[in-house]
This record gives C-alpha cells, structure tokens and sequence, in this order.
C-alpha cells in the first residue's frame, strides 16, 4: 500500500517538504492575522463614539447655577477642561478636590474648568458646589448636550479642550490626577 | 501639628470614608444575583423564552441618551423616591417575575443605585431578579459593543 501510494503522488520526501512549507506557511498567516487583532484591541481606546479628538468642542448655551447661561465659546483662548459630573457620582466626589486645586494652580495661565452636572435635577447641585468650595462655573447639562459630545453614559467624562476650542483628549471615568495635570501643562504650553 | 499635617490628614480621612461608602456599593451583590451583558442579550434576542421586565434604576440624563429597549426608567435608587416607584411598580407581580435591574452611571464598584435596588426586590420576596453587571458604565460596556439601544423618554 505504501508503494501504490508512493508512486500515486511522487517522491514523498519533496512531497512531504512542499506540505510542511505549506502549513507552515498557514500557520504564519494564521499568526498575523491574530497578532494584528490583537494588537488592533490592545489599541482601541474604552470610548464611546462620537465627539472625535480634535474636533472643534460642540458650542453650547446652557444655565449656570447661578448667573447668567454660560456660553462654551466664549471661553477662547483658554485651556478649557469640561468636566460631566453629578452629586451622585462617587469618582466625581474624588475628583472634585483635585479639580478645585488645579483650577487654583492654573487660573492665571489660562486655564478654565467648567463643570456640567448631569444631575436629573439642580437641587442637589448648590449643596454639593458648596461642601467642595467649587472654584470654577457649573452649568445644568442634559440628554441632547451628552448626546453632542457623543454620548454621556457613564461618570465622570472629561474633556480637555485647546485654546481654539478643539477636543485634545476625552476621559471616561476616574483620571489619575496626575494624567490631568500634565496634559493640561502641555496645552498651556501651546505643545 | 502644623496646619499643613491637619490638611492632610483631613483629605486622607475623606479618601478613607469614601472608599468605606464604595465598598457599600454594588459590588456587594451576591455573585448569583448577577448576569452579564452578553447572557441578558441572548434572552432578549431568543426567539422563544420568558422575556425580563427590564427596569433602569440610574439617572434619566443618560436613560434619556441610551437605553435597552424596551426598558423602564424608575429613577437612582440611592434616592429613598426612586426606591419607593421601584417598590410601587412592582408590588404587584408575581414574586417569582423575571426582573433584570440595570444602571450602568459608573463603574460597578462606585454604582450607588444596583446594591440598593437588588435589596429591595429581594426583600419584597423576589425570586427572579437579576442584577445586569456593567463594569465600568453604560456607553462602554452596552452601546460600544453593539448590543440594541433605543433613545428618549
């Protein structure tokens, strides 16, 4: 039977070669193909689509707590750092410190926080602005300003924008207080 | 103790009693209480099965932007009125009712709404509820992935 089959397909060594090369082969493509996924994952950011990096920041209106609406744009020329939060939302309550402190540091280099509470009502708001000595202007955001920034499902998001108001970085949840502080150096820097 | 020491202290006492009150949080649902996002949408897209009363216990900020279709919102049950609609809605179903409760507002160890909606379900004698676990929130684990989503009121 080996004969038969031997003479059926020719020389089984250069035979045997050609389909080694071949799964070889296979398995190399094989290897590309999960390293590139892989890698392609390992890179796809934990953000929700919409509001690109880069984009100019979608311009808004809205209420401040107190005071007249504040108007996003007016606030070119500034580092600006938009920062949806809500009373209820525990890494806000972390971060909130942290933010009071940073404005402080950076007011007189051109740095501007504005908070959107994402709260349902404003109720709750005055209370929380007061126990965290908030240093820098809230506004009272909604469905359709979280839907323009491509979707507020989930606290805190923050967004740091340049000087001529074009989204730098996005942040989902908790930033390490450092990441904040540097980028917000380098934007202040004009790098 | 300088001024500086006391600051410090102060902040490190807050960080402490902040990560006391998380602890509290959803991650303390008992681990058969819980079903992952991927389980909850087999049911929902089986054609055959008893589908779950799907009840958004988060903010209506971000049920108003995205949420599972056909679900209902109730309101933070962190809020003693948004457990007392969660309580009146269904105070008169059966207790053995396939319920699946849901918020997805922020990382499941900080949820402040999941612990005390799945305790006043439990409480109330409900057989068959089911916490949907969401690791970090809403957008990222439900609508980023694919799964159905629908918008508004």
């Amino acid at each position: 039977m080996a004969y038969v089959g031997t003479a059926a397909f020719g020389c089984p060594r250069a035979s045997e070669r050609h389909m080694r090369r071949k799964l070889a082969a296979r398995i190399l493509i094989l290897i590309a193909i999960v390293g590139a996924y892989a890698i392609y994952r390992h890179r796809e950011p934990a953000t929700h689509s919409g509001a690109p990096q880069h984009a100019f920041a979608p311009d808004f209106t809205l209420p401040q707590l107190s005071g007249p609406p504040l108007k996003l744009s007016d606030y070119r020329g500034k580092v600006v750092l938009l920062d949806f939060w809500a009373t209820w939302c525990e890494p806000c309550r972390v971060e909130t410190p942290f933010l009071v402190g940073l404005q402080n540091k950076y007011r007189d280099q051109g740095l501007q926080i504005i908070g959107v509470s994402m709260d349902d009502t404003p109720d709750p708001v005055p209370g929380f602005y007061q126990q965290f000595k908030m240093n820098y202007p809230v506004v009272m955001g909604n469905a359709k300003i979280g839907e323009e920034y491509g979707g507020v499902l989930g606290l805190p998001i923050a967004f740091l924008l340049d000087r001529e108001g074009r989204i730098q970085k996005k942040h989902i949840g908790a930033t390490d207080a450092s990441t904040f502080e540097r980028e917000v150096q380098t934007l202040l820097q004009g790098r | 103790m300088t001024h500086h020491n006391r600051a410090l202290i102060a902040i490190a006492a807050s960080i402490l009693l902040i990560s006391i009150a998380s602890a509290r949080q959803a991650s303390l649902i008992q681990t058969s209480h819980l079903i992952n996002t991927d389980e909850l949408v087999k049911i929902l897209q089986a054609p055959k099965g008893e589908k779950p009363l799907l009840i958004q216990v988060g903010s209506h900020v971000l049920y108003a932007q995205a949420h599972i279709p056909g679900s209902e919102y109730i309101g933070p049950a962190s809020d003693p009125n948004g457990l007392q609609r969660l309580r009146a809605r269904v105070e008169s179903l059966p207790r053995n009712k396939f319920i699946v409760i849901y918020c997805g507002c922020c990382p499941w160890t900080h949820c402040p709404n999941m612990k005390p909606a799945d305790d006043a379900l439990h409480v109330m004698g409900f057989t068959n509820v089911k916490s949907l676990y969401i690791a970090n929130n809403f957008g990222t684990d439900w609508v980023d992935k694919g799964y159905p989503v629908a918008k508004g009121e």
